[in-house]
């Protein structure tokens, strides 16, 4: 009998598996795949990452070598070597969690994991006993059911992560991250990149001003979007041809279709177990993760928020650590959100739109990365950083940043608003110089001063 | 092991302690000397450490009303491990783990947290400005209005030449400083003043106990200082055996330990008789409020020249005015007035610092 087993291996299991184990809980963890790591190590966050790298090393020489005096001849990049070094990249990564499994004596148990009782999880016919379960079995891309996956022509963000060559041309359905930055790597790479669009804009989660600001620079990388257009049908013969609603037809090698993903509570036998879900299929928990039994706990891509591997892994210390018997508490305003594109976006907090929906009394200000020092030594200036704050508390409410490593930057603002900062004490902390962050200081001085370098 | 947390002794007329602003809350991990809450009493705001490191259990809440003494809490000092081996028994039967407030914090909390306090601080059409009275400004505003009620307080003027002073302290200041370190200010010759008319007028030294009358055969002398925090009476004490350098030299420490928070009670507690300067802000005159359950207080004021008659001749000379307020009930009007004319003479007679 275990004290706890965690179901599900990605960033929220794994981490919950190690926390607990380090809080003194015989613990195991339950991984169908042959890896451990989940979606954002095997066919998520890593490897896209490792892709986005690469290909704007490559679109950079080609185009801000020059500026720089850097004459580079010829530059050619081979799509094998680029796929073997994410491979070895992800590799080391799932190796390190096995390290980290064997470190903690966290037991690594190989299968498919079904609840058959309160305290009984059948996997692949040998039974597991736990006094706690942790669901964090995560999530999978959304096909649209006239183009199921194919993972050569209908890609989902797993297929297009594992192409052998890339398309001379890619229609992408659903310009939100996991879209854009995909549709980057390819576009860098040659790659004729369409986005169609269901919504007037691109990037629903971030602010508009970022969305805006994204989409106008990717149109200048030679993106193409659509917006306001929905797919209907799917015709596949040598190429795949995509039907609009507005009749037209727009062809392409590929299709990716990243309109979402939704929540893998499938075949988990909880509804037997009484455990309930929301239409969508999200696990349905009360304040502290609890399903409708207890002593199980759904973390992550399976509960209700944004589909984050940072916040599963929140969830994962939480509730491992509640287990424990400690009191931990997430504060989900101070959960940033990036798009690893070029330029990055991230954010935190609330939305300009948000706030305008919920009539809070704010003020917003923006700085601009062209009026910062750091950004005009590396030629690197494009974007701005936008913080709202409230009006009579000066309470930080959001910060925005669409700019060069605001994925990085982010995480000075995620502290200020944990922290309950105030805009003028983001104002008067002295910042390095000649930093990029220093806009995010002269952005707050905006806000309620004026700034020294606009 | 158990390390029991218990209200600190704070000085001998503190009894009871309002538990304020928790910095830690049960169930936290702390480490030995970690500020845990903050307690507050009628005099300052001081903050309790942990004894030990450990987890802390607390068995009060902010705004309780506890006594010295009082056991407020604990820090369990055994390792995490252990302390997962003990609760393992509960989780035999997980379906009796109580429900916690929950862990989950939603965005909502944080905009509840931000917009609420704008709703409490201003109105509506942002004429007013609402805020909660700390628990030391309501004390204050208490005590005073008790003093009001409780005693028969009036104050009597006169005015003292300060030219003696002046002119002493400008003789000495140089040799004063370098043998002493200590910049010869006119508080200690006021202390030094004060000292004289008590003595002559002990009704001023003591205090109203039942139906008896407590006199102080000492002279622990409060001096008023203003801080951020609000004022502050640190008190010197025995001050009638102290010198001039003494004197100022434990008001210098004193004042940079009230502006630096790092006052204890102990130095707040217990004057016989209070001085005020409202000068140092360039009051003219003014009436000061006694502080219980003293029967006297000291008001100095800014040193201003004025024209007066000196014999038959008008002369320039910087004056200052002297208000004394007194409890009538113990001191008669008599007393009072030569108790200020006391003051005044020995401060214009003065030529001499011993």
């Amino acid at each position: 009998m275990y004290d706890l087993v965690v179901i599900g291996s990605g960033p929220g299991g794994y981490v919950a598996a190690i926390r607990a184990a380090q809080l003194g809980l015989k613990t195991a963890c339950i991984e169908k795949e042959t890896t451990l790591g989940g979606t954002c190590l095997n066919v998520g966050c890593i490897p896209s990452k490792a892709l986005l790298s690469s290909s704007e090393l490559y679109y950079k020489m080609q185009n801000d070598a020059k500026k720089h005096g850097i004459q580079c001849g010829e530059i050619r990049y081979e799509f094998s070597e680029m796929m073997k070094r994410k491979s070895e990249v992800v590799f080391g990564f799932t190796k390190g969690i096995e390290g980290l499994f064997k470190k903690n004596k966290v037991d690594w148990i190989k299968g498919n994991a079904k609840l058959t009782g309160e305290h009984q999880i059948d996997v692949n016919g040998q039974t597991i006993e736990a006094k706690y379960i942790i669901l964090a079995t995560g999530s999978e891309p959304i096909a649209l059911p006239f183009m199921p996956f194919d993972e050569k022509r209908v890609l989902s963000s797993t297929g297009a992560l594992a192409l052998t060559q890339v398309p001379k041309s890619m229609l992408i359905v659903g310009a939100g991250v996991i879209g854009v930055e995909l549709g980057s790597v390819y576009s860098r790479l040659g790659s004729k990149v369409e986005f169609i669009e269901f919504l007037d804009r691109i990037c629903p989660a971030f602010d508009l001003a970022l969305s805006k600001g994204l989409q106008k620079s990717l149109t200048s990388q030679g993106m193409i979007f659509h917006l306001s257009q929905k797919v209907v049908k799917a015709d596949l013969g040598k190429q795949v041809v995509l039907t609009l609603e507005s009749g037209s037809q727009m062809e392409a090698d590929a299709a990716l279709v990243a309109i979402g993903r939704r929540p893998y509570s499938q075949d988990l036998g909880l509804d037997a177990l009484g455990i309930k879900k929301d239409p969508k299929g999200f696990v349905q928990i009360d304040a502290s993760f609890r399903t409708s039994i207890p002593h199980i706990f759904a973390i992550g891509d399976l509960v209700e928020g944004p589909m984050l591997a940072h916040k599963a892994s929140e969830e994962g210390v939480a509730v491992a650590e509640l287990i424990a018997g400690h009191r931990p508490s997430i504060d989900y305003i101070a959960i940033p959100n990036v798009a690893y594109t070029h330029p990055e976006v991230a954010s935190v907090g609330f939305t300009e739109e948000e706030l305008k929906k919920k009539g809070i009394a704010y003020k917003a200000a923006q700085f601009p990365f062209k009026a910062n020092s750091r950004a005009r030594c590396t030629g690197d200036d494009e974007g701005f950083v936008k913080i709202l704050a409230e009006v009579s508390t000066k309470k930080l409410l959001g910060v925005h940043i669409l700019g060069p490593n605001a994925s990085e930057l982010i995480g000075e603002a995620t502290v200020a608003i944990a922290a309950r900062m105030k805009a003028d004490e983001l104002a008067s902390t002295c910042h390095a110089h000649p930093t990029l962050s220093e806009a995010i200081k002269e952005a707050a001085m905006s806000l309620f001063g004026l700034p020294i370098h606009l | 092991m158990k390390t029991e947390i218990k209200i600190p002794s704070m000085g001998e007329s503190v009894v009871t302690v309002t538990i304020g602003s928790i910095l830690c809350p049960g169930g936290a991990q702390v480490k030995a000397d970690e500020e845990i809450l903050e307690m507050e009493t009628d005099k300052i705001n001081q903050a309790l450490n942990a004894p030990a490191s450990g987890k802390l259990t607390l068995n009060v809440k902010q705004g309780d009303v506890v006594k010295i003494g009082q056991v407020v809490g604990s820090v369990d000092t055994e390792s995490v491990g252990v302390a997962v081996e003990e609760k393992k028994e509960e989780k035999q039967q997980p379906k009796e783990t109580k429900r916690e407030e929950g862990v989950r914090k939603q965005p909502d909390e944080y905009l509840k947290e931000t917009v609420k306090r704008e709703e409490r601080a201003v109105s509506q059409d942002g004429k007013e400005t609402r805020k909660k009275m700390t628990k030391l400004r309501k004390i204050i505003a208490d005590r005073l209005v008790q003093v009001k009620n409780e005693t028969a307080m009036l104050t009597t003027f006169n005015e003292v030449d300060m030219s003696a002073v002046i002119a002493l302290r400008e003789k000495e200041q140089e040799s004063f400083q370098k043998k002493y370190g200590v910049k010869l200010g006119f508080m200690s010759f006021f202390v030094k003043a004060v000292i004289g008319a008590l003595r002559e007028f002990p009704e001023i030294n003591a205090r109203i106990e039942g139906d008896e009358i407590v006199y102080h055969n000492y002279f622990d002398i409060g001096l008023a200082v203003g801080t951020d925090r609000g004022l502050m009476v640190p008190v010197i004490r025995g001050a009638d055996q102290l010198s001039y350098a003494e004197i100022e030299k434990a008001l210098k420490e004193l004042a940079e330990k009230a502006r630096n928070g790092t006052i204890a009670v102990s130095d707040l507690q217990g004057g016989t008789f209070t001085i005020t300067n409202g000068g140092v802000y360039g009051s003219l005159l003014s009436t000061p409020i006694l502080n219980p359950p003293q029967s006297g207080i000291l008001g100095m004021h800014s040193i201003v020249k004025r024209p007066i008659a000196v014999g038959d001749q008008i002369a320039l000379r910087p004056m200052m005015y002297l208000a004394l307020s007194y409890d009538h009930r113990i001191v008669d009007g008599k007393e009072a007035i030569s108790f200020l004319m006391h003051i005044k003479k020995s401060l214009e007679q003065c030529t001499t610092l011993s």
